[in-house]
This record gives structure tokens, C-alpha cells and sequence, in this order.
């Protein structure tokens, strides 16, 4: 039934995160009838395990909703589910591109976060009507009326009409589908007649159909043996099949049209040739100029993975690869280490992207990484006037090449009850930032701003930050400029050999006692062996920290058990088999657990 | 033909040690005249299987001297009809339960080698391993032994138990050799899974990895010095007085295990009974465990022995054996002093014994 452009109502659903987005889009699901109930599972669109079980979103995904509201007439509603994370603003931006509204979700209980003001800020900025609504006012603690006003008095939305729902029972998410049909615009512009313009806002591969292409279509239409043109690529391909996404199945559809969300399928090899942001023309009849905001994601974070048994290299290239159909975002290229022998560098938005990709290469793949120190990109500025850009320890110049050096930035807003601002801004301190301002959002919680060196905020920051404010406080960033900055490579010599896999930069300020961390840690993790182990930390040639492993003494089955000599080979071949999970420095033998314990190094 | 070594374990104790995980009943909880008959009945009916005759007999256990001379001599003399067993013939005693005419009727039997088990000649120490008579007991058995005209006699002794200290080490080391013993037996304490003492080691005010190797070698050079040479990780011997039972395990030579627990090496097979009592007493066979006496397997066992890898046997035992391999391998360790390498042979030193598992590993794989 074919309802007409004015009934589209396009929307994206915003929260910081366990604000219940998920849990919210299951109800709409279920009272749209869209999904019958002995399919309903929870969080049903977030059909990746890791998403169900850390309660995030990690991919965007959108699902076309049928709606007959209170006014008698027909709707259709394209929920747009956007990744709840900064590591993935960007694919954010592009869902919230493809949409007239937002429903903007404030836990009862919580009131406004990090994120909810992030989000909502992103929203405003590409022109979204915000639909306010108040969940969880089934907990105990839930203060709807005061969180109203908060949303009121910061973000300056009237919340009068804000349904106050609990998206957990389902109580009053009907009153959010009105606000939907009511508040948000249906889509503007939309012209049929035009030249094909169609917004990517995400891409997923399928192994029978491709890649199959997530599209809002903001002028013209496309049909099946259109030829498509991707415009920020030139890539052209035949569509082989349009249609809609439902909850749980693709709908074949005649064509798309303007206004509409579906997708495409062309036989489109990788998600690279239909990158999120780029915009689908036709061949035929090309638009002449692409839609705003396409930009190439470009990796924050770098790091070398390895797997643990060098004989899985090629299943290792295989998984990346095949995640990588799925994830332009991320890169990859060979790397060798002295140390951890094949392996590759890859390369992250940021470092929940890091841990998404290694428990997925671990557990879908099931294979048994060392991953090294993340490291963001630096650059290098040479005495002879050239610059370079640094993602990887090993590739750092001698330093008496070195003019000066610089590192990336990230403008960050921390929000949080303001007992703890002294927390905050000695962690921040103590994080090499720079203070900008603090605003009081209400007389109890404050918004301190920041600038922080990115490499500063990769690994432990935000555990940190949540444990020195008992998990009130909320984190969000964006990366700014690069600054001067005096850096410094650490190496890491076991028994004379540097271990490059265990080298990084820092700031020269932290080095020394980040040095004599590294070396203490490497102490406990070390097994005492055959040989004494010297591990020394070094700037250039000049040590600065220093430990020893003692000799091992006594490794001796001394007792022969009546016999039993196959016990002793057992022995002996466990033993074997424990060495090979093993990293081996010349006569060194390393467990993973020693790199683990320097990549955790808690400040 | 060569003769193969026979073992017979007796899997009866009064009491339960706190470190064993040896296979072992409480008397009473079995009946041991049956089982002595069950014994028989499996000596002789290996004996139908097999043409091959054995040349040492070892009664092992639990506590083979509960049984009583009497029960004792039987399986020995049940051992000697089936296997013609004529050579060494060494019985486990606990030297608390054992009196002159114990020793009298074994040795008229055939027995002429006993193994005290004494652990250490300090008596605190003694308590906490759960031996209950004082160390007078085993001089006492060791007289008797005597008397009885069994004068090969080992001890067995403890290196890093609950307390041991160089002072104390030194007390237990002084007795074994003015003891009259011509043998000794010196394990380090491994804490096996089960064990009350494995359950319990925090508690235990064991001796540290480092302090528990000085000991091993204060041992060592102590034992050389009064005339016990050692000829494997952890035996030492007066001239002539070598187990030659257990060099049989470390020759990589034939045995053939009875009872619930003991293992055998026969026909390149290595097999076991499991650990149940009635299921030997029920005739019920014995598992096979894998092949063995391959190169791999040789190594490892010879390189328990002072004596080591020796090339020219080796090659005498396996043909495409060649020594450079293993030279090669041995190089590494040969500098820090852990091993000897010459012409004709590798031997673990000393302090080689000590990282034994880790450098035979490297010299086998």
C-alpha cells in the first residue's frame, strides 16, 4: 500500500549511552507490529552478539516501520539506529544526515550526559526536529519532571509534550509514534524529477547479494538495472535489486523514491566502493554535485596485531579481510616484528573500534592475538624542513634528525556531578591538558572542557575517569589540531635485545617514570628461566630503567614414579606446547601476559 | 636375551603421608592375603605370556614391609618360580613396623636389598611428614638389616620439606653417611595435586626455589665427599652399589609393573594398571599407555643419568642416531656450566640437574 510522501516521517533515535535506545526501538517495533512477537528477542537490531552483550550499538541500522496513527491515516517510519559511540561520530553524522527528526531519549533517573548534549548538538546541527522523550520513569530514582526541566533549562527544548514513557514495561511509547507522526517534518524537497541523489549512511556485506547499500534518497529515484554511480569514488555498478529493510527481512520494492529509505545491491565486492557518506548518483542522468559532508574516515589509533601461534598469519589476513568487508573504517597492512614475528598494522577510529575488532577477530575467528601499545599518528617535523607522519614506534626517526614533533589533540567535554571536578581536573592535569572552561548546566553538574593530547586519552581514561567519580561522570570528544610537543621513543631491551613490538612514544615528562613502570611490570610477568634476564628501558642509547630477572634454579622432575616414564614425556611436552605461546628473544622466552601487563600499565 | 627388571607394588599404608599421591590403601581397607594371592596369580600368568626372565625384583609400594615377612617372601619366591628372578631384590620398608625377624625371613627368601624409607634424620621434620617413630627407628632397622645379612641398604631422604634449612639438611646428611647405608635416595618435594600438602602449602614454611637448590647442591657435594657418588638426578651410591633395578627406567630397558598402579615397558609398549585394586584382583588388563623406547624417549632418560647421553651406546641402540644434533643444542647450556659435552658424550652437571626439565626439553625437541 503505497502511502504518500507527506506520511514519511524519517527519524533517528539519540541517547548517551544506556539511556535505553535500544530497548526503546524494540518497543516500537513490537507496537508497529513489525516484528512478530515470538521473533522478538531483545535489542533486536543489534544483531551482532558483542552489540547484545556490551549494550551498544556498534553498526547503524535502519528498519522501515508501518504506522496507522490516531488521525486514521497510514505512516511509514524509517527508524535510523545510529552507533552510540564518539569512536563512530562520523557514521552518526551521515544517519543523522539522512533524517528529518530525532527522537532524543533522557534516562529519568540520569538526566542529561555527555552524549545526550553531544548527540542533541549534532542533531541541531543538521536542522533535526528533536522529539524529546523521558524513559525509565518505572525506576525508583526516576525524577521525570525535574529531568524535564533540566532538558528545558540546558538544551532549551520544550519538554511539556515530551512523553514520559518506560521503554522497558512499553508504557506510553505509544504517545512517542504520535509525537513522531506529529513533530517531525516529512521529507523536504523531495523531488522525483530530479537527478538521482542518494545519501549512504551505512553499508553491510552479505555473501549471496554483495554489498548491500543503506540509502535515504534525497532527490530522484533508482530501480533495479539502473547504473549507479558512487560520486566521491566514480565507482559504477548495475543495481541488481532496491527495496526496504523490515525488522526481520529485506523487501523487494519496484524503485525507491525521494524522500525513502531501502537499499541497493549491486554486486558491489567490498563496503570501500560504498563508503558511508558518499552519495549515489545514476549514470545516465548524474546529479551535478554530491550531497554535503562526505569525508574519508581516516584511523586515530594504531596498532600492531599479531596472532599468538605464527602459524594462523593467514587466518588472521583472511578475518581481516572478511571484517573488513564489513568496515571501511578499517585498515590494515602487513607488518613484520623481530619480536612477534607476521603480523598487521591496523588501524582504528578510536579504541573501542580497537577492542570491537580484536574480541571479534577472537571470538569469531577464534584466534589468539598480541596486539602492541596503540599509538595515534604523529608528525615528525626533519631538520631538512620534511615532515612525517608516525603511527608506528618502529618507523620513529633517530632522534638527532629531529627538529620537533607534534601530537593530535582532542577538544573534550567531561560532564559530571561537580563534587568531582577536583578528580577531574587533576586527572586532566595529570593528562597533560590544557583547562579551557567549565559551565554549570544546572547548579549541581558541570561541563569541563578540555584539551587533551589524544595519546593521553587511548588507553585507560575514560576507566580511570569513571572510577574517580564512582561512574557519574560522562566523556566525549572530538579531535582538534596537533600541537608541539616534546616526545620521546621508549625501548624495551630484554637481555640486550630491544623488543620493538614493546616500544612507544611519550611525552618526554612522563618518560622516566613510565619507564620504571614498564620495567617493573615486565619483572613480574617474566617467568624467572635458565639465564639470567636483564630488561632495561631505554631513550636512544641511554638507559633509564633497569630490572633483572633472576635465573631460574630448580625445574627438576626428581622423582621417577615406579616407572611411569610417559608421564615425564607429558611433562616435558606441555611444557613444549606452554613455550609456544611463548614469544621468543633470542634466548629470552616472553609471555603474552608480560605484554598484556604493559599495554594495561594503570597510571 | 636380555632380563628385564620386575616391579611389584603393594598398595598399603598405615596411614596416609601428607605429600604422597602414590597409590596406596589403608590396611584394613583390603585384604592382603588376598591380594598377595592376586599377586601370584598375575606373576604367573605373565610368566605363560612372556619367555623373558627378570634379574632384578623391586618391591615397591605404599608400605610393602605391612605385608609381614611372611607374605613377603611368598611373592618373592612366587617371583623367582615364574621369572627365574635371581639379581637384585630390593624391598620398601617403613622402619618403624619392621623388626629382626622381618629382615630374617626375607632375606632367607632371597631379598637382599632394603629401602628405608626415612625422609629425614631430623625428627621435627620427620612429624610434619607424617612419619611417626623417631629417627633411632631407622637405625635400629638398618642394625637389624644387618644382622639379618642384608647389607645393601638405601635411604630415602627429602630436599626441600616444611623447615629444612643448610643446618638442618646438614643433621639428616651427616646420619646417611655414618649410617651405614650404601645408597641414597634424594628427592626434591614435588607438592602433587590432592595432597594435604598441596592443599596446605601456604602454611608449610616450605623452603623457597632458591634456598631448596642450594640445598640440592649442599647435598650433592656433601654425599661426593663421604664417598656416595651420584650417578642420577636424584641416587646416589657407594661404589658397586647402584640400583640396578631402577637403571633398568633410566636405560630405557625393559619392566614389567604388577599391581594396581605400576607401570611396564615391554615389547615397546608402555602400559599401565590403573589405580583400583579390585579390578587387578579381578585379572581386569592393563592399559596401554603409547609406544616407547624411541630416540626422543632414550635421550630423556639417559640424560637423568651423571653418566648422560653416551654417543657410542646410543648409536649401538639406534642407527641413524648422530650426535652433532645434540652438541649443537648442548652448546648453550655448556657455557652458563649446566652441561658437559666431550667426544663421547653429554651429561647434565650438577646444577643441570637442577633446570633438568627445561634443558632436556630443548635437547630432545
Amino acid at each position: 500500500m503505497a502511502v504518500p510522501k507527506q506520511n514519511i516521517r524519517n527519524f533517528s533515535i539519540i541517547a548517551h549511552i544506556d539511556h535505553g535506545k535500544s530497548t526503546l526501538a524494540d518497543r516500537m517495533l513490537e507496537q508497529t507490529e513489525s516484528v512478530a512477537l515470538r521473533d522478538m528477542t531483545a535489542q533486536l537490531l543489534d544483531n551482532m552478539d558483542l552489540e547484545r552483550e556490551r549494550g551498544i550499538t556498534i553498526k547503524a541500522h535502519a528498519v522501515k516501520l508501518d504506522y496507522k496513527a490516531k488521525d486514521g491515516e497510514n505512516y511509514v517510519l524509517n527508524l535510523i539506529d545510529t552507533p552510540g559511540h564518539v569512536d563512530f561520530n562520523y557514521e552518526v553524522s551521515r544517519s543523522l544526515a539522512a533524517c528529518e527528526g530525532a527522537v532524543l531519549i533522557i534516562d529519568a533517573s540520569q538526566g542529561i550526559e555527555a552524549q545526550t548534549l553531544a548527540n542533541t548538538y549534532l542533531a541541531l546541527d543538521h536542522d533535526l526536529e528533536i522529539v524529546p522523550v523521558i524513559n525509565k520513569i518505572d525506576l525508583p530514582a526516576a525524577d521525570p519532571e525535574g529531568v524535564a526541566r533540566q532538558v528545558e533549562d540546558v538544551i532549551g527544548l520544550d519538554c511539556e509534550l515530551a512523553p514520559r514513557v518506560s521503554a522497558k514495561t512499553g508504557l506510553n511509547v505509544d504517545q512517542v509514534l504520535e509525537r513522531i507522526v506529529q513533530d517531525v517534518p516529512a521529507p523536504r524537497e523531495a523531488d522525483d524529477s530530479k537527478p538521482l541523489r542518494a545519501l549512504i549512511f551505512d553499508s553491510v556485506y552479505d555473501s549471496y547479494k554483495g554489498v548491500i547499500v543503506y540509502v535515504r534518497i534525497m532527490d530522484g529515484k533508482i530501480k533495479a538495472g539502473d547504473t549507479m554511480r558512487m560520486m566521491a569514488t566514480g565507482a559504477e555498478f548495475t543495481v541488481v535489486e532496491v527495496g526496504y529493510m523490515r525488522a526481520t527481512s529485506m523487501e523487494p520494492a519496484k524503485e525507491l523514491t525521494a524522500g525513502e529509505v531501502g537499499y541497493i545491491t549491486a554486486s558491489i565486492k567490498t563496503v570501500g566502493d560504498a563508503q558511508v557518506g558518499d552519495t549515489v548518483t545514476t549514470a545516465q542522468n548524474p546529479a551535478s554535485e554530491p550531497l554535503p559532508g562526505y569525508r574519508k574516515v581516516n584511523p586515530m589509533v594504531f596498532c600492531g596485531v599479531y596472532p599468538a601461534d605464527g602459524a594462523d598469519y593467514e587466518n588472521l589476513r583472511d578475518a581481516l579481510e572478511k571484517l573488513r568487508l564489513n568496515d571501511a573504517s578499517l585498515s590494515y597492512e602487513p607488518e613484520t616484528s623481530g619480536a612477534l614475528g607476521f603480523g598487521f598494522r591496523c588501524g582504528f577510529l578510536g579504541l573501542l573500534h580497537l577492542e570491537i575488532i580484536q574480541e571479534r577477530l577472537e571470538r569469531e575467528y577464534n584466534l589468539d592475538l598480541v596486539t602492541t601499545i596503540p599509538s595515534v599518528v604523529y608528525k615528525i617535523h626533519l631538520n631538512d624542513g620534511s615532515v612525517i607522519e608516525i603511527d608506528n614506534p618502529t618507523h620513529y626517526p633517530d632522534p638527532a634528525n629531529i627538529a620537533y614533533s607534534e601530537e593530535p589533540l582532542v577538544d573534550a567535554h567531561i560532564y559530571s556531578p561537580q563534587e568531582y571536578v577536583g578528580a577531574i581536573m587533576d586527572l586532566c592535569q595529570d593528562r597533560r591538558g590544557v583547562f579551557k572552561n567549565m559551565d554549570y548546566i544546572t547548579p549541581e553538574r558541570v561541563d569541563i572542557h578540555y584539551l587533551l593530547p589524544l595519546n593521553e586519552i587511548i588507553y585507560d581514561f575514560f576507566d580511570v575517569l569513571k572510577s574517580r567519580t564512582k561512574g557519574y561522570a560522562s566523556f566525549d570528544y572530538e579531535i582538534a589540531d596537533y600541537q608541539r610537543s616534546d616526545l620521546v621513543k621508549l625501548d624495551v631491551l630484554l637481555n640486550g635485545d630491544t623488543v620493538d613490538a614493546l616500544s612507544f612514544i611519550i611525552h618526554s615528562e612522563k618518560a622516566y617514570a613510565k619507564a620504571r613502570k614498564i620495567a617493573e611490570k615486565l619483572k613480574e610477568n617474566i617467568p624467572r628461566q635458565m639465564f639470567e634476564i636483564p630488561i632495561q628501558i631505554a631513550i636512544g642509547g641511554k638507559v633509564i630503567a633497569r630490572e633483572t630477572v633472576k635465573a631460574m634454579r630448580k625445574d627438576v622432575l626428581a622423582k621417577c614414579y615406579g616407572g611411569d616414564i610417559t608421564r615425564k614425556k607429558k611433562l616435558l611436552e606441555k611444557q613444549k606446547e606452554g613455550k609456544k605461546r611463548m614469544r621468543h628473544f633470542g634466548t629470552v622466552e616472553v609471555p603474552q601476559e608480560a605484554f598484556m601487563a604493559v599495554l594495561k600499565l594503570d597510571e | 636375551m636380555n632380563k628385564i627388571g620386575l616391579y611389584i607394588h603393594i598398595p598399603f599404608c598405615k596411614s596416609k603421608c601428607p605429600y604422597c599421591d602414590f597409590y596406596s590403601l589403608r590396611t584394613g581397607e583390603a585384604d592382603c592375603e588376598s591380594y598377595a594371592s592376586a599377586v601370584k596369580s598375575s606373576l604367573q600368568s605373565w610368566a605363560e605370556r612372556t619367555d623373558k626372565k627378570a634379574d632384578t625384583l623391586y618391591l615397591g609400594g605404599g608400605t610393602p614391609s605391612l605385608l609381614g615377612g611372611e607374605k613377603i617372601s611368598r611373592i618373592v619366591l612366587a617371583a623367582k618360580e615364574s621369572f627365574d628372578c635371581d639379581g637384585e631384590i630390593t624391598v620398601e620398608c617403613n622402619p618403624s613396623c619392621v623388626d629382626g625377624d622381618f629382615f630374617k625371613k626375607i632375606a632367607a627368601a632371597g631379598v637382599n636389598r632394603v629401602s628405608l624409607g626415612m625422609q629425614s634424620a631430623v625428627d621435627s621434620e620427620r612429624k610434619k611428614l607424617g612419619r611417626i617413630a623417631d629417627v633411632k627407628a631407622v637405625e635400629q632397622a638398618i642394625n637389624k638389616a644387618h644382622l639379618a645379612g642384608i647389607e645393601n641398604i638405601s635411604l630415602d631422604l627429602m630436599i626441600g620439606i616444611p623447615e629444612q634449612n643448610e643446618k638442618s639438611l646438614a643433621q639428616s646428611l651427616e646420619f646417611c653417611a655414618s649410617s651405614g647405608a650404601t645408597h641414597i635416595s634424594a628427592y626434591i618435594l614435588k607438592l602433587e595435586e590432592g595432597t594435604w600438602f598441596y592443599n596446605n602449602a601456604q602454611k608449610l614454611n616450605l623452603p623457597d626455589e632458591d634456598l631448596t637448590a642450594d640445598l640440592y647442591l649442599q647435598m650433592v657435594g656433601f654425599l661426593e665427599e663421604r664417598g656416595f657418588s651420584q650417578y642420577e638426578i636424584s641416587n646416589f651410591a657407594k661404589p658397586g652399589y647402584e640400583s640396578k633395578h631402577n637403571l633398568k627406567y633410566w636405560n630405557c630397558e625393559e619392566y614389567l609393573g604388577i599391581g594396581p598402579a605400576a607401570h611396564s615397558f615391554l615389547d615397546g609398549k608402555r602400559f599401565y594398571y590403573p589405580r583400583d585394586i579390585k579390578a587387578f584382583e579381578k585379572g581386569d588388563e592393563p592399559i596401554f599407555d603409547c609406544d616407547g623406547g624411541d630416540l626422543q624417549e632414550y635421550i630423556m632418560l639417559r640424560l637423568r643419568l651423571s653418566d648422560g647421553l653416551i654417543f657410542s651406546e646410543a648409536k649401538k641402540r639406534f642407527d641413524d642416531f648422530s650426535k652433532e644434533e645434540y652438541i649443537k643444542k648442548a652448546l648453550l647450556f655448556e657455557r652458563a656450566g649446566l652441561v658437559k659435552t666431550d667426544e663421547n658424550s653429554i651429561s647434565l652437571t650438577a646444577q643441570g640437574f637442577l633446570l633438568s626439565n627445561g634443558i632436556i626439553e630443548k635437547i630432545i625437541y
